[in-house]
């Protein structure tokens, strides 16, 4: 049997009614780029040789100290070769200490993204509390996750993914 | 008027028993649907056990249809060209090639001559009509035949303004979607997600939306700000997202209408993965402290919060049971990433997933019956489905990276997104509950993290 149905004008009704889910809706320009000093810091002086850093700059951390330490597959664990680089960064914060600090962390992008920030959050976390361990104080730093949304290699096999599992200690961190 | 023609073509008795016999055909192709989808629940081994029944392919014979050109002129072929194409993503449908219809359409009032396309084996015709009101507006009108029965379906007509078209279109298309399936449709829904552009190390995000079909797309952020995972309320009104502003990674409410934003809670930590409860009262997500992640909703109008999980491990991903009653979300408090399911207070957690590898982004379906999820197992990335007590698994694409299920509003259609080996970024794909009629969703750039809107009632 056919079935007698019926015009469907309360459904256009709605329609009329929430014109805005029809109407272009726009935007929020958000004001505030990130600045240059709290975006990943793979551009800030890597290529420079030690020699052109002036001590207690960025580039002096970066170079001479090192920023950033890796973590295995899936793990927030502080490994042997990552503590000898979080204790030159511990002896440097305590030699410049006006510096604030944001420890960034990041996952690979073999995960899913809401894991991962948290998975990046745990890497921070560690690595804030193991730099506290080595007395740099906790109110020096602040915490932030990126879980896989700011890899620094980008290829996709285990050399990159590895170099994407770290923890960056950024000086003058974000919001300080 | 459109009505009252109806009256002009009586329906002799016995059409009926042809009628029905097509409407069997019909029923049939689609019983074979859900006999494939069944499947799994048919051969299951023990709750719990993992089967993983690899869908053969091919074909589920979908019916062939005659969508005509809609009288009269370009907009009017533009609307029937958009009710061909939607019908025929679906994969339940082949439109056939307007070259071989026979008929001419002039009068879309008028009974078809049935001969002409029962010969071109054309078991459905759709004829319509587009018009516009005095008052600007567009009329709408369109009828659905069944060819072999010699009746009408359907006969519908919609007003609205000009640049609703394509809505229009939709609208059409899910309401012969619906008459010959008897499943509602899903065509007038919109996806948000994120798209992406530029390079993989320093990617762009906004929040857009688009059509289903990959039309209308606009963004509704514009900042160097991270956003990610938008997901729809229930209303369709309104956006929770997450965006790092500020450099505080944080759950947010966006009105579509207004572009209004607001932080979602005043809370000590990150928060992430938000999801609206089904009565859109509440916003369920996860708060990061320490290396913890725990789940918490906050009330939208009371603005209290209440905690849900307490481990020392990751909780998140919190989807609610179409009901309101139940919340399912992955956790690691196990080891590795593991589905469990709570009471919507948080009692009664229990894990679900027990297959190899981990688990992860768990939605459960707006029917209630199965959960989607996203699986990691030997180096691959699957999107699959499981029923709310973790049995009868079954994955529905595999490769190198699936992510991020969110189900059409009927419950048979997944959206996620996809990034293959090698450059470029993610692109949105559409796959049948059946794990047939995978689709790629054409966007302007990337895309990851789509939400299927609900549909409009």
């Amino acid at each position: 049997m056919s079935r007698i149905d019926t015009p469907a004008a309360s459904r256009m009704q709605t329609i009329a009614r929430n014109p805005v889910m029809l109407a272009l809706v726009m935007t929020l320009a958000v004001a505030g780029c990130a600045s240059k000093k709290n975006l990943p810091n793979d551009a800030a002086g890597l290529g420079l040789g030690a020699g052109a850093a002036t001590p207690g700059s960025q580039q002096d951390f970066t170079v001479n100290v090192g920023d950033r330490i890796f973590f295995d597959t899936d793990s927030s664990s502080i490994r042997a070769d990552a503590q000898a680089t979080l204790d030159r960064q511990a002896q440097w914060l305590a030699k410049y200490p006006n510096y604030a600090i944001t420890v960034e962390g990041h996952a690979d992008e073999r995960g899913t993204r809401e894991y991962n920030l948290a998975l990046g959050a745990r890497r921070a976390a560690a690595t804030r509390d193991y730099l506290v361990s080595r007395g740099v104080p906790a109110n020096r730093m602040r915490t932030i996750s990126y879980g896989k949304e700011k890899p620094v290699a980008v290829c996709d096999d285990i050399s990159c993914w590895s170099q994407n599992r770290r923890a960056v200690t950024v000086l003058g961190g974000a919001g300080s | 008027m459109w009505r009252k023609n109806r009256a002009h073509f009586p329906h002799p008795a016995q059409k009926d028993e042809r009628l029905k016999g097509f409407m069997e055909m019909l029923r049939r192709n689609f019983f074979r649907l859900f006999t494939l989808m069944f499947a799994g629940v048919l051969f299951a081994a023990p709750a719990n056990a993992v089967v993983e029944i690899d869908i053969n392919k091919g074909n589920v014979e979908p019916l062939p249809i005659a969508v005509t050109d809609f009288l009269q002129g370009e907009l009017a072929q533009k609307i029937s060209d958009v009710v061909a194409a939607d019908l025929k993503r679906s994969g339940l449908f082949a439109p056939i090639d307007k070259g071989a219809f026979i008929e001419k359409i002039a009068n879309p009032d008028a009974a078809p001559r049935f001969e002409d396309w029962k010969v071109i084996n054309a078991q459905a015709l759709v004829i319509g009509r587009v018009t516009q009101e005095g008052d600007g507006r567009l009329k709408a009108e369109f009828r659905l035949w069944d060819t072999f029965a010699g009746q009408q379906m359907l006969g519908q007509q919609f007003y609205t303004q000009p640049e609703n078209w394509r809505r229009v279109a939709h609208i059409i298309a899910d309401a012969i979607y619906e008459r010959i399936t008897g499943e509602k449709g899903y065509f007038d829904t919109r996806i948000v997600y994120v798209a992406e552009s530029g390079p993989k190390n320093a990617r762009k995000r906004q929040l857009a939306i688009m059509d289903q079909d990959g039309f209308n797309a606009r963004a509704l952020t514009n900042s160097n700000d991270i956003v990610l995972t938008p997901r729809f309320s229930p209303n369709r009104q309104e956006i929770t997202y997450m965006s790092f502003e500020n450099q505080q990674p944080r759950v947010y409410l966006l009105q579509l209408e207004t572009g209004q934003r607001e932080v979602v809670g005043n809370f000590p930590g990150m928060t992430f993965a938000p999801r609206f409860s089904p009565d859109g009262q509440r916003v369920i997500m996860s708060l990061q402290q320490e290396g913890n992640a725990n789940i918490y909703t906050m009330d939208l109008r009371s603005r209290t919060t209440t905690r849900l999980t307490n481990t020392a491990a990751i909780d998140t991903s919190p989807s609610y049971s179409p009901d309101g009653s139940r919340v399912v979300f992955e956790s690691d408090r196990g080891g590795k990433q593991q589905l469990y399911v709570m009471g919507a207070d948080g009692s009664g957690q229990t894990r679900i997933s027990f297959g190899d590898g981990s688990y992860s982004t768990p939605v459960w379906s707006p029917r209630g019956d199965l959960i989607a999820f996203t699986k990691q197992s030997g180096g691959k990335f699957s999107i699959g489905v499981m029923k709310p007590d973790g049995s009868s698994e079954r994955i529905l694409t595999t490769g190198f990276h699936n992510e991020g299920p969110t189900w059409a509003p009927n419950g048979r259609v997944l959206m996620f997104f996809r990034q293959n080996a090698g450059a470029g970024g993610p692109q949105l794909y559409s796959i049948d509950l059946t794990g047939y009629n995978e689709q790629l969703i054409q966007t302007q750039g990337f895309a990851s993290d789509p939400a299927w809107s609900p549909l409009m009632e």
